[in-house]
């Protein structure tokens, strides 16, 4: 264990000591977890997942980052090359028949048999699951076809699905029963705004009956809003791993002013505030907070005879978080 | 691979309590998804079209043989068809040679093929078995769909001729292979096992393309290795160079069920031919297990 080029905001993503508590009450646990593709490459390289019980977590991470493989392991589709994990406290793979069938799932885009309806696609993965209740199953599957907003297409067949109905029922599938867990690969992709405002508000309230989300996404908007804590990838590692807040990092960062007299605030921003960075465009002035608080920049302005005109402390957008960590590089590998 | 003892933590115990307090009505949870598994081989348009073919070329081969016997130069022609023109039971037999020499290994292979692969291109694997459904218990959910399927094959193939030889030829007590007659009932049991004997090789050949099907994703490529290994089965078994390697070809027994026409009946060949198709079963059965229960699904 080692936290080489894992340091996040001078933090460890893994720090040993949280390991054992973080795992008893977790969702979803592993430690070292790794895939090796028989063409050599490392697509997972000893990732430690930590989804806290009750959580909303983001999983978050550019193109072939190795999402989709790790959500295959945690489901048992493929075996890790390396390392452990735990579904809902069961170590794994032993504990998969009892884990498996309290989570759900939706793993890298809707799969279905064409020539069958949605509904009667839904009633096969029911009657696979070993430990569901026959009698209630076209209950279940009405409501489950209910919530993704699917009743009007139920009969049709799923070959003639749109790819936003698609995805719709691939999501009901996770619906199917209560869950404890539930495991989404972009389960937006594809829809339409208010499919993708709706499944948004889907998973708000499956999270608010107690289930726990584990959601890999591009689409940082809708993590920011939803998510709790978040992972990011690079390249088969984990990166960053913690709640929301953590992510963005303590405070502001800059503090911009606006002013009529920009040279003069500069001065007072530099000098008098030692502060770094100050960059001055046209009316407005920039420098890096540190540790100053806004109230005492504006303050010491104020006194030193500057007019403000503004003073703002914009916060990073997630993107630019997210962009930090994981590189600006378009091409994948 | 899974383990059936209850879990401390086992799913959904408040719904087995329920379940079991319903006694009666309730349905065993394999039976479910072989029910499944069974709506999704019978009610699919391709197998439909399949079994329709099957079941037409009875009709079509009839008409031709009461054409061809009616006219001049009868004889010759493949196995039974000389009995057919006396006994139209016959039929059933000639017919199920000719089909077995293409069609219903055809229709085998592709039901077959299709099994592990056709759920795995249409990404329907990776959701059954994060159900979890089992790797062990849906291969045997399949094998057993295989295994009615071929059943199903044969039985119609052999019932559709049998009809349109009643229909189409005299119909009376049937003299067999040795000599002997035997009443109409005896002859048509005697039928009914030749068809089942045949759904058994189909079984063989099923275990043959389901083993395929777990080593691809791709249905039609599984499907076509099966048909290839039927195929030069069969030109292997026409080389007398090969003859020492005959007995161990898949196709070697496929027709050696003219003993059962005999009195009393000759069991040495089927006996062969069952133990033939009982050790391809075994040995593609346990490929496919191997394969399929420890294969990565990244589909
Ligand atoms: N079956 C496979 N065989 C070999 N390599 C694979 C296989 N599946 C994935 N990979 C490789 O593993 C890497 C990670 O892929 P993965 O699908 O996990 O990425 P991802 O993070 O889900 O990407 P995306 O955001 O595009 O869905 C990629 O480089 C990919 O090429
Ligand atoms: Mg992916």
């Amino acid at each position: 264990m080692t936290s080489r080029d894992e340091v996040v905001f001078g933090r460890p993503a893994r720090a040993a000591e949280d390991a054992p508590r973080a795992a008893a009450n977790c969702a979803l646990s592993s430690a070292g977890l790794s895939k090796r593709f028989r063409s050599g490459q490392l697509a997972v390289d000893s990732v430690d997942l930590a989804v806290p019980t009750g959580s909303v977590y983001g999983f978050l991470g550019p193109n072939g980052s190795g999402k989709t493989t790790t959500i295959r392991m945690l489901l048992g589709l493929i075996q890790p090359t390396a390392g452990s994990y735990e579904v809902l406290g069961l170590p794994m793979p032993d504990g998969l028949p009892y884990a498996l069938p309290r989570v759900g799932s939706l793993v890298e885009g809707p799969g279905f048999h064409p020539y069958l309806s949605g509904r009667a696609n839904l009633a096969r993965q029911d009657a696979a699951d070993r430990t569901a209740n026959p009698a209630t199953a076209s209950a279940r599957i009405d409501a489950a076809l209910g919530r993704v907003g699917l009743l009007a297409a139920a009969d049709k067949r799923y070959g003639a699905y749109s790819l936003g109905m698609k995805q719709r029922l691939a999501i009901a599938t996770s619906l199917l029963r209560r869950r404890e867990l539930v495991i989404l690969d972009e389960p937006t992709n594809g829809l339409d705004p208010q499919g993708t405002r709706e499944v948004r508000g889907l998973i708000r309230q499956i999270a608010a009956d107690g289930t726990t989300v584990f959601l890999s996404s591009h689409l940082l908007a809708e993590v920011e809003q939803i998510c709790t804590h978040v992972g990011v990838m690079r390249t088969g590692r984990l990166v960053f791993q913690g709640t929301l807040e953590e992510l963005r990092g303590p405070g502001a960062g800059r503090v911009v002013v606006r002013t009529p007299r920009p040279e003069l605030a500069a001065e007072i921003l530099g000098g008098e505030l030692q502060l770094a960075d100050v960059r001055v465009s046209g009316l407005e002035v920039s420098a890096e907070l540190g540790s100053i608080l806004p109230e005492t920049v504006c303050e010491r302005l104020v006194k030193a005879g500057v007019p403000v005109a503004g003073l703002e402390t914009p916060r990073r957008s997630l993107e630019e978080e997210f962009v930090q960590l994981t590189g600006e590089g378009f091409d994948v590998d | 691979m899974w383990t059936s003892a209850a879990s401390p933590t086992g799913p959904d115990s408040g719904e087995l309590a329920e379940r079991q307090s319903r006694g009666a009505k309730h349905v065993p949870p394999w039976f479910r998804l072989f029910r499944s598994e069974l709506r999704l081989v019978f009610c699919r348009p391709r197998n439909l079209a399949l079994l329709g073919v099957l079941a037409f070329i009875p009709v079509a081969l009839g008409v031709l043989f009461k054409l061809s016997l009616s006219g001049p130069g009868g004889g010759g022609g493949p196995a039974f068809l000389n009995q057919v023109a006396g006994n139209g039971v016959f039929l059933g037999l000639a017919v199920l040679v000719l089909m077995l020499s293409l069609f219903l290994p055809l229709a085998v292979c592709v039901v077959a093929g299709d099994a592990i692969a056709g759920e795995a291109s249409h990404g329907t694997l990776r959701g059954l078995l994060a159900v979890p459904a089992g790797r062990t218990r849906l291969l045997a959910v399949k094998l057993a769909s295989i295994v009615l399927f071929a059943l199903a094959s044969c039985l119609l193939v052999v019932g559709v001729a049998v009809l349109m030889g009643v229909v189409l030829f005299p119909v009376g007590r049937v003299t067999l292979l040795s000599g002997t007659t035997v009443p109409l009932s005896v002859g048509l049991l005697r039928v009914l096992f030749v068809a089942l004997y045949a759904a058994a090789a189909m079984v063989a050949l099923g275990s043959i393309g389901l083993a395929a099907s777990t080593l691809t994703v791709h249905p039609v490529g599984a499907i076509a290795a099966a048909l290839v290994i039927v195929l030069a089965s069969e030109i292997a078994d026409a080389v007398p160079q090969l003859s020492a390697a005959h007995p161990f070809l898949p196709t070697h027994f496929w027709l050696s069920f003219d003993g059962l026409f005999r009195a009393p009946v000759d069991w040495s060949g089927v006996q062969h031919g069952l133990l033939s198709f009982a050790a391809y079963l075994l040995i593609f059965g346990a490929v496919a297990w191997a394969r399929f229960t420890s294969a990565d699904v990244a589909s």
